[in-house]
């Protein structure tokens, strides 16, 4: 073991003779993703279309959801379930709290995304839908939410992107997530934390960037191909959304 | 409940909390307006050099806005063995928050219509004269509601702090909790649930109020 370098040789050799513990935490970053997109997305659908009903009540509820997840940091949010959760007789495994607790969160997002998109078809589509004898699910289901997915697609892959890097508050709790496996094998080891932070950094990288950059592919794609006419009101919300760039 | 609120809510411990606050607010602004200057330069050189530096500032861009802002902080805190941990910390959420600004920048840079760069090249302005008097005014004025928004962003993110010793507000919120003891404190569940409450509650208001300023912002621009 000669160097005493951040980046020695010797570093490296160690790091990949350990590669399982990277990789362990690679796997439970994409399946706490992977449930927390899910939440998100169900989450998301609901409250998305609560802010779109003609009941103040409901339009009510999704504000509240909206803006008291949106406005306090994820990682106090998630600190708040570890801690004060089984004070209440609610236990749950750090896994669990990775998926609930970033699932909530992205929730907020993801359903700003939708009531956006459900805004931006014209009127006509809902009451031709009634017209037809739909009711409100089966119109929502079956007309309304499939002539958004095209809008909101880039918007919602660029939330999954912010997902995924947002699983990393699980370090804090030693969620045994890839950022905590690398930090927790370097500082127990031999403080070769350049190595390890540079892998994860390199493993969420290749989950987000090909994600990011379809989506913008995709959306620049569409705007090119097909001129959707989206009502004004719909035009400043989704511009808002994509302006606003979220953490 | 009352007890709780007594014991947590005292001066001398409200005002720890407060300049937590303070401090929270203060890295954030400093970050984001370090940001602007940072990202400006990043999104001017990824839009406009088309050369091997527009090349490099675009990596910057696409590295720091796929990986995670805690392994930045990380870095910075563990790797860079320099300056204080406050300076490493913010460090390294200024390295990661000027990714997201210079892409809100050059959203705001492709806004411009083409006619003024044609315009000011016909007045005989050199190409930086053009950004600097022309072109940079427009962009900024159009993108100040997302980087208030990105001020909002940057509040939440300055929690990642509190598991390295830097004293913003919900560091002090978790020490003022461990210091209640000494204080002559019986602790109870509802002090955790106060204190941690407490302090999700100032984070709501503040950006709260932010992010209603902000929206009204958008509104007004757009219509």
């Amino acid at each position: 073991m000669t160097g005493r370098g951040p980046f020695a040789p010797w570093r490296w050799e160690l790091l990949w003779n350990d590669k399982a513990v990277l990789l362990d935490g690679f796997v439970t970053t994409l399946l706490v993703s992977a449930l927390a997109l899910c939440a998100a997305l169900l989450l998301g659908v609901a409250f998305g279309l609560s802010g779109t009903s003609q009941k103040k009540v409901l339009r009510g509820i999704n504000r509240v959801y909206v803006e008291f997840f949106q406005n306090i940091p994820l990682l106090v949010q998630v600190f708040f379930i570890y801690n004060a959760f089984p004070l209440m007789g609610i236990r749950w495994s750090t896994f669990m709290i990775g998926v609930i607790g970033v699932g909530i969160y992205h929730g907020a997002y993801v359903s700003e995304v939708i009531r956006a998109g459900i805004r931006s078809i014209p009127r006509g589509q809902s009451d031709a839908a009634k017209s037809q004898g739909f009711n409100y699910f089966q119109t929502m289901a079956y007309v309304i939410l499939p002539q958004t997915i095209k809008i909101i697609l880039p918007p919602l892959t660029n939330q999954a992107v912010n997902l995924i890097k947002n699983t990393s508050v699980l370090t804090t709790l030693s969620g045994l997530d890839l950022m905590y496996r690398a930090d927790s094998w370097a500082s127990q080891g031999t403080l070769s934390y350049g190595p390890a932070y540079v892998c994860a950094g390199v493993l969420y990288f290749v989950i987000c960037f090909p994600l990011a950059t379809w989506a913008r592919w995709y959306e620049r794609r569409i705007k090119a191909r097909e001129h959707i006419q989206l009502s004004e009101d719909a035009e400043k919300d989704l511009m808002m959304i994509a302006e606003e760039v979220i953490g | 409940m009352i007890n709780a609120l007594q014991d947590i809510f005292t001066p001398s411990n409200t005002k720890y909390l407060l300049t937590g606050l303070l401090y929270t607010i203060l890295v954030s602004i400093v970050t984001v307006g370090v940001s602007t200057v940072f990202g400006t330069v990043l999104a001017l050189l990824r839009n406009y050099e088309r050369r091997f530096i527009g090349k490099i500032a675009g990596a910057y861009i696409e590295i720091f806005r796929n990986t995670p802002l805690l392994l930045w902080i990380m870095i910075c805190l563990f790797v860079m063995r320099f300056g204080t941990t406050f300076f490493r910390g913010t460090l390294g959420l200024t390295l990661y928050t000027s990714s997201v600004v210079a892409e809100i920048i050059r959203g705001g840079l492709n806004s411009v219509d083409k006619g003024q760069f044609e315009a000011a090249q016909s007045q005989g302005f050199g190409k930086i004269a053009m950004f600097i008097w022309i072109i940079l005014p427009q962009t900024f004025i159009r993108v100040v509601p997302s980087l208030m928004s990105q001020v909002v962003t940057t509040i939440k993110d300055t929690s990642f702090f509190s598991g390295y010793a830097i004293a913003e507000m919900f560091y002090r919120g978790k020490v003022l909790l461990a210091k209640l003891p000494g204080q002559g404190a019986t602790i109870t569940g509802t002090h955790t649930l106060v204190t941690y409450g407490s302090v999700a509650l100032i984070y709501f208001a503040v950006n709260f109020i932010l992010s209603c300023v902000v929206r009204r912002m958008m509104r007004r621009k757009s219509s």
